[in-house]
């Protein structure tokens, strides 16, 4: 049976991980490459690098670092943050990644998925959402959530895919640094009507958040960023309190 | 030396990496003539049937492969498009493959689906040994791999599945006819049984 997945998020600035992160035992803890094979190691399905550098010189030490961690890790890894064209898509591609992720830049012009999916297969692209609650219903924010864009979720999320995305990266605005478990609804909107896998992203605070957003949500793998890095919930103890609530995990 | 083929379909770092770090060699061949000279050949890929089939045809590339084949005495592994191209055709496409194995590539989408599953096949998934082989030594049972792909192989001759998995339906995961390997998973994505099935493959 296909196992649910658990992917750490990494977020990259200038070549080094940004957010404060405490492992003992790691050399140097803001060296994504030692970070990424200490999650390879510790039974990640699958890791995301976030590059959130705004400016183009420091795109190199992107492809750079990219290259390096194809280099050590042996499962799969996905990068975004920053894409817009095809010739973004290529770059990465060569220098290791297995999908890339892309999120305002196929809203502003979604041909791009179409043009990506085309040139490399639907399975390496990636289209991250960030969505928010507007009281009625779930809204498409872009920017880290700083532009609203008046667009409904599930409208947006099944263009893309007719476009030929080949996941959905759902990242809940309301839910993302609360610790306060998953969106459930919004995931399941998605999860419950889309024929593509649904990486639920955003709140994840405990064990039990990630047993209900696999159980309840139905997504197909759940992102977490900060739990993982402050150590508060280590992927085995996590795989193994869902292999017990017969989960089907790696 | 693992030769691998590059043919303008898919990233083959992943696999030069993996092998690299079990202490083999492999180098990147494009040449007819690079191929009837390699130890042992592996037929990578990600992306579309006739793609694929037309990029390793316009590079000349596939009677070189043939012929490599015909010695029946140095091994071919064919990982995801790379295997099914060893197949006899797929619904993705109109160009015949290898045809080295009684087998056709079919889409999952033409399954009924009533449980609404996912297209692509994507993530870690077990797989369930069929017939013995050298290639799958060493692992436990059913040990998960990870796999992306949205057409699977159905073989006709089950005497040449090696390994099936299950999504929608039972289909082969690994083929096995003489010198010629294939399987659907990513083995060089698959971390320490990927690593193994890597370690056998130098070994045979």
């Amino acid at each position: 049976m296909l196992a649910k997945r658990i992917i750490p998020c990494l977020d990259i600035q200038n070549g080094r991980t940004v957010k404060g992160i405490r492992f003992e035992g790691l050399r140097d803890a803001g060296d994504p490459v030692d970070l990424a094979q200490h999650y390879a190691l510790e039974g990640a399905d699958e890791l995301v690098f976030l590059d959130i550098t705004a400016t183009h010189e420091q795109r190199d030490t992107l492809i750079q670092l990219v290259q390096e961690v194809a280099s050590v890790l042996d499962i799969p890894f996905t990068v975004g943050g920053g894409i817009r064209q095809v010739s973004d898509f290529k770059t990465l591609l060569r220098a290791g990644a297995d999908k890339i992720s892309v999120n305002s830049a196929a809203f502003n012009r979604p041909a791009l998925i179409r043009e990506a999916a085309d040139a490399f297969g639907s399975q390496c692209v990636i289209t991250a959402i960030d969505a928010k609650w507007t009281g009625e219903r779930w809204e498409v924010y872009l920017n880290g959530g700083r532009q609203a864009t008046g667009r409904e979720l599930y409208d947006w999320a099944s263009e893309a895919v007719s476009q030929g995305a080949g996941e959905i990266l759902l990242t809940s605005m309301d839910a993302d640094g609360t610790r306060d478990g998953f969106d459930i609804s919004m995931t399941r909107l998605l999860s419950q009507n889309l024929p593509v896998p649904v990486i639920a992203s955003g709140g994840a605070g405990s064990i039990a958040d990630f047993a209900d957003v696999f159980t309840l949500a139905k997504a197909d793998a759940a992102l977490a960023a900060s739990v993982f890095h402050f150590g508060e919930i280590t992927i085995p103890t996590l795989k193994n309190a869902l292999r017990a609530q017969s989960i089907p995990i790696r | 030396m693992i030769s691998i083929i590059d043919y303008g379909a898919g990233n083959i770092g992943s696999i030069v990496n993996m092998i690299r770090r079990l202490g083999g060699t492999s180098k990147i061949v494009s040449s007819p003539d690079e191929i009837l000279g390699a130890d042992k050949l592996i037929l990578p890929g990600v992306g579309h049937f006739d793609h694929g089939m037309k990029m390793l045809s316009d590079n000349n590339l596939v009677e070189a492969v043939k012929a490599y084949v015909q010695q029946k005495e140095r091994p071919l592994l064919g990982i995801c498009l790379g295997a099914q191209l060893l197949t006899q055709r797929s619904e993705e496409g109109t160009m015949p493959g290898f045809g080295f194995f009684d087998a056709e590539v079919l889409h999952f989408s033409k399954l009924p689906n009533e449980e609404n599953i996912r297209i692509p096949h994507m993530g870690w998934n077990t797989i369930q040994f069929e017939n013995e082989t050298e290639l799958l030594k060493n692992l436990p049972e059913n040990p998960r791999f990870y796999f992306v792909h949205s057409y699977y192989m159905h073989s006709n001759q089950p005497s040449d599945v090696l390994c099936t998995a299950a999504y929608k339906t039972p289909f082969a995961a690994g083929l096995h006819k003489d010198n010629i390997w294939a399987v659907q998973f990513h083995p060089e994505k698959s971390h320490k049984f990927g690593m193994r099935l890597f370690q056998n493959f130098l070994e045979l």
